[in-house]
């Protein structure tokens, strides 16, 4: 039995976590401005919106990724734009895996948020405004805060989400070793490979023992701000 | 004239009219349960949007649907007591009593108005700890501190036992006969009433 990880395996691990920060790095802002959104205003279209969040969730993972082809693929014009005006190019890079993982966990993102500005008072909103507080002031003071705890356990939701992510990641942008093939490709990878099952069952315990810290700390976390916001501050 | 409001507004299941025109410093409000009291001091502290009319107060106009004014509630300075209190659960009494506090035209300090609402020993505690009558002094506290030009008292003296509400219509009045803060007050209890108010607004 070798030491674990190995180098190979650590390099896949580390690539892992690499995106998946990226991912939920990526999300944060636009999942919670997503779920303020669905949660506090009335607007003509909302429900489309509330679809089009939610599609990642529903569609298969692979048509997903097909999407995210179309449009930041060399050719598609989002990801022409990209490449004309910053030279950044997502296909069949890491920083591709990361958007692939992005847009599949910011359903679980959203929800998670959404619930937890649901669950702010809004007539606290209300006594801020009266006590000076503009419309802004009072987002940065009372409902971001209190919304803290749901924003923290979506965190950790879609970290765990994106060091899962397969589907849309191998379509849009492929399984290349040390640039985008993360823990469950090198996983899918090895099951193709005759005799490679140590290696896979190396690389699952790994998997299970992230997916399991990820849960804990998500726990924790929320545990913390709920105590915080019970006593401390 | 320290109120000059006529309006038009939704409230519950009808739509309401109310005219105040009174040089009185505290006005009362009284009338049956879900007749829209609540909902008036909404409108007049902008939390609500009235269909039409006009909200004058100490001279100031907050709202006037036929001049298309209509001040945020950040900008109405109203000193405003919620019935259901609305402390904010995740900061400790200080900082709730520190949220709208204002340094110019406050006419006493945290301290002084920790001190005279008896609740010094409360500044670190959180909202979720106190008891009902503790709440309703940290909420006096709060909106004072934000040294508004006209109050808004929901219930003021609901959840509190006498010698409490005693001190409490004590401040009412030292805040109506000092610093002749336009008041408006909405109660049930006619003692309180009879004692309080310049003059009394039926709703219904």
């Amino acid at each position: 039995m070798t030491a674990w990880p190995t180098p190979n395996e650590w390099g896949i691990v580390a690539l892992s976590l690499k995106v998946s920060l990226l991912a939920v790095a990526l999300t944060l802002p636009v999942a919670y401005a997503l779920a303020w959104l669905l949660a506090r205003r009335r607007f003509p279209g909302r429900i489309f919106l509330d679809a089009a969040v939610h599609l990642p969730l529903v569609l298969p993972p692979v048509v997903t990724g097909w999407v995210l082809l179309l449009l930041f693929g060399r050719t598609g014009p989002l990801g022409h734009w990209l490449e004309a005006t910053t030279g950044l190019v997502l296909v069949f890079r890491w920083t591709g895996a990361a958007l692939a993982a992005a847009v599949m966990a910011l359903p679980l993102m959203v929800r998670a948020m959404r619930l937890s500005i649901e669950a702010v008072d809004r007539k606290l909103v209300g006594a801020a405004r009266t006590l000076g507080a503009t419309p802004w002031r009072a987002f940065l003071t009372i409902t971001l805060p209190l919304s803290l705890p749901g924003v923290l356990a979506a965190t950790m939701l879609g970290f765990a989400r994106s060091l899962g992510e397969f589907g849309a990641t191998i379509t849009f942008a492929s399984n290349i070793p040390g640039e985008t093939r993360t823990l469950p490709l090198a996983i899918y990878t090895g099951l193709q490979v005759p005799g490679a099952e140590a290696a896979v069952t190396r690389l699952a315990i790994i998997s299970v023992l992230l997916s399991v810290a990820a849960l804990l700390a998500s726990e924790l976390l929320v545990r913390r701000s709920h105590g915080r916001r019970a006593h401390v501050l | 004239m320290s109120f000059d409001i006529a309006l038009t507004y939704r409230a519950g299941e009808g739509t309401r009219n109310c005219t105040i025109r009174s040089d009185a410093k505290l006005v009362a409000i009284t009338g049956p349960s879900g007749i829209g009291k609540t909902t008036l001091l909404n409108c007049i502290a902008g939390l609500h949007r009235p269909s039409v009319g006009h909200v004058r107060i100490g001279g100031t106009v907050l709202f006037d649907s036929a001049a298309g004014i209509d001040l945020p509630p950040e900008r109405r300075r109203a000193g405003y007591v919620f019935q259901d209190l609305r402390l904010f659960p995740h900061r400790t009494v200080s900082a709730n009593l520190a949220y709208g506090e204002r340094a110019d035209g406050g006419w006493m300090t945290r301290a002084e108005a920790l001190e005279f609402l008896g609740i010094t020993d409360l500044a670190r505690r959180h909202p979720a700890t106190l008891s009902g009558g503790e709440g309703k002094r940290v909420a006096i506290g709060r909106a004072l501190l934000a040294a508004p030009k006209f109050l808004l008292l929901d219930e003021p003296l609901t959840s509190l036992d006498p010698a409490r509400a005693e001190e409490i219509l004590r401040l009412i009045e030292r805040i109506r006969d000092e610093l002749k803060l336009p008041t408006l007050l909405v109660s049930h209890a006619a003692a309180e009433v009879e004692r309080l108010a310049g003059e009394v607004v039926v709703l219904g």
